[in-house]
């Protein structure tokens, strides 16, 4: 018997009693449209996650004063000593493989010009700034490293604040007055959308680290030429952990840490934050799968329960084919394939609307959804392998009637 | 002369149930030649069913021998005998046994999909066989459609379709009424004119007259055998 003429059969079966049949994949559309929708959606959160982080720049290592994790408590004056321009350069000079690095200092301060104002972030950094932050500027021109030793009072402004001071009118060349400072726009930078955490990151103000720190941020910090936060470049294809104990080592050294002493600062990497982003994903993931695997546990349940009615109610049918010459084998085929197409069929129906539904679901939260064709394929490994699983016994049992007690059968 | 086609020895079928046994067959000899048209008769549980069971290879004696075709039945295994029936026997059933809501010409060609025959060829040689038995109109009717002497006629294109040495038929008319109880015979005294052996169990004489040789049982033993 061949498979074509197997599955016509088959769909036939399924044909006669629509809507047992419908019952009886219940159990297979459910679990998979569910863990499709699941899957979908949170593959597109981390697609998004993972985009976002790109663009803050992935081999980016954050040095900052105290012990806190990644995006946890900046350390302020009072908690932890500041890292300094001096570190800063150490870094620089002695650390291998790091290809920028840059201090930066920041608050908030009132701009104005031509009776218009604006409060924004202003960022104090030195020229190596934008190349560690992947960012740089779209006209005009950044300032130079002679501009940050002699403290000139120069500004590049973002693109929202471009927009908010001057509109239409091209702020290049023009003087704004930052805090009480009047200072000369020389460049603007690209735009670079939100954050991470959803600010306006165009909404920004950078100055020369030396101008903004004597001229801005005017008062004391108990220590010569501190930085808030320094940002160093690994170059691509350095082994990043190893750029991180560096640097580790040469502060301990610097900031005078007894061994066995804990850190007093952190070096935090993005890789690393994606690595422990995408650990937490993996558990998910492992949930995910436990959820299909129950869900088409049930299914499979019920699809053995209606195969076990076919085969009883069709034991006179199964008589005659084996009266007529059908082997065992060709009895059992024909369950397992009836099975299988069961299920398959359940499993195509379940994808369409795991799909649908991973879109209307990003449609009402607004989130990003991302469909992998693989999942296609697994879907329907996962029906077929059900089907066979499942269907083996009841289709062993019809192969196993005896033709004339089959015959017989009322 | 050729050797017989079906040749028994001491053929014994006991059922065990429970705790007691029922010998539905109790020691049948008997040989039938190619080509022999027989009426199998007797009061009900005399074993006539049980006989053709052994005949149509559904089934292994308990004891005895039984020579079918030149083939030994008692020593094959269940898909031996599968493909022996496919090949040598036709069965004709008194409940008709089609298949629902499937066409008479698929009905018809259903032996043939486990000859491994190819698509279009069932189809042509499921035709051929409706077409003698005067279903030629009726190919696409769903058995649901057809009159009862109908369906027994389709039943019959199925027993034919593989041309089986062998025509089985076990109260091939208990269903029918007499006209189409007539029609049903007509066609099996043609296909044995055509030489294909006709073995029948009825209880009617009428029917059993129109075979050449009458077999009757009793309590699992043959007590009549004439010709
Ligand atoms: N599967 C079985 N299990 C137990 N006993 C059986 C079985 N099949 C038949 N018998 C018994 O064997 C005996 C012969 O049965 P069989 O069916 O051959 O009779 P029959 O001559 O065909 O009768 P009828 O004319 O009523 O069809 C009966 O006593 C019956 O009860
Ligand atoms: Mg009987």
């Amino acid at each position: 018997m061949n498979l074509m003429s197997a599955i016509s059969v088959a769909l036939l079966a399924l044909r006669v009693n629509l809507l047992r049949s419908v019952l009886a994949m219940l159990g297979i559309i459910i679990g998979v449209s569910a863990v499709i929708a699941m899957v979908s959606v949170t593959e597109g959160a981390k697609r998004a996650m993972e985009e976002r982080i790109a663009s803050f720049g992935a081999n980016l290592l954050v040095i900052r004063p105290g012990s806190s994790a990644f995006g946890g408590r900046r350390g302020g004056a009072g908690t932890a000593t500041f890292l300094t321009d001096a570190d800063v350069e150490a870094i620089r000079s002695e650390i291998p493989g790091i290809v920028a690095v840059s201090g930066e200092m920041s608050g908030s301060q009132p701009m104005v010009v031509a009776g218009e104002n604006w409060t924004t972030n202003v960022q104090g950094v030195h020229s190596d700034y934008f190349e560690a932050r992947d960012w740089f500027v779209e006209s005009g021109r950044a300032f130079t490293p002679a501009e940050v030793r002699s403290g000139a009072r120069v500004i590049m402004i973002g693109q929202t604040v471009a927009t908010e001071l001057f509109g239409a009118a091209g702020p290049l060349g023009q003087t704004v007055r930052v805090g009480a400072v009047p200072m000369e726009v020389i460049g603007i930078m690209a735009p670079k959308g939100q954050s991470s955490w959803g600010s306006d990151q165009d909404d920004t103000v950078f100055a020369p680290i030396t101008t903004a720190r004597s001229r801005l941020f005017g008062y004391q910090f108990g220590v010569r030429d501190p930085v808030f936060t320094i940002y160093a470049e690994v170059a691509p294809g350095t082994n990043v952990s190893h750029a991180v104990a560096d640097i580790e080592e040469l502060l301990r050294v610097r900031r005078n840490i007894q061994p066995g002493a804990e850190d007093d600062f952190s070096v935090n990497n993005l890789a690393e934050f994606i690595r422990a982003r995408n650990e937490t994903e993996t558990q998910l993931g492992v949930l995910l799968a436990a959820a299909a695997v129950i869900s088409l546990l049930v299914g499979g349940i019920g699809i053995m329960n209606i195969m076990l009615v076919s085969v009883t109610e069709r034991t006179r049918e199964i008589g005659l084919r084996l009266a007529v010459g059908a082997r065992r084998a060709d009895v059992r085929n024909q369950f397992l394939i009836e099975s299988v197409v069961l299920c398959v069929t359940g499993g195509i129906a379940g994808m369409a609307i795991g799909v649908a539904g991973a879109y209307g679901i990003g449609n009402l939260g607004d989130f990003p959804v991302s469909i992998h064709p693989a999942i296609a394929g697994i879907a329907i490994g996962a029906a077929v392998f059900v089907g066979l699983f499942f269907g083996f016994y009841p289709a062993h049992r019809a192969s196993r009637l005896d033709p004339i007690e089959a015959l017989r059968f009322e | 002369m050729a050797a017989p086609l079906i040749e028994c020895r001491d053929l014994t079928r006991v059922y065990r149930m429970g705790g007691g046994e029922v010998r539905a067959l109790d020691g049948v000899s008997l040989t039938i030649d190619e080509g022999e048209y027989v009426a199998i008769m007797g009061a009900s549980g005399s074993g006539k069913s049980t006989f053709m069971n052994l005949l149509g290879a559904l089934d292994r004696p308990t004891s005895g021998s039984l020579k079918v075709a030149g083939e030994a039945i008692e020593t094959m295994g269940p898909d031996q005998l599968a493909a022996f029936r496919n090949r040598t026997i036709g069965f004709v059933f008194q409940q008709f046994n089609l298949l629902a809501r499937t066409s008479a010409e698929d009905n018809a060609a259903l032996p043939l999909i486990y000859s491994g025959l190819k698509g279009a060829e069932r189809r042509e040689r499921a035709r051929a066989r409706l077409q003698q038995v005067g279903l030629g109109e009726r190919m696409d009717h769903h058995p649901s459609q057809l009159s009862g002497g109908q369906q027994q006629r389709v039943a019959i294109a199925r027993a034919l379709v593989n041309n089986p040495r062998i025509l089985l038929a076990d109260e091939p008319t208990g269903a029918l009424d007499s006209q189409t109880t007539v029609e049903v015979l007509g066609i099996f005294d043609r296909l044995n004119a055509e030489g294909i052996t006709v073995i029948l169990v009825t209880h009617e004489q009428d029917v059993a007259d129109h075979a050449r040789r009458q077999i009757v049982f009793r309590d699992g033993r043959i007590v009549e055998d004439r010709r």
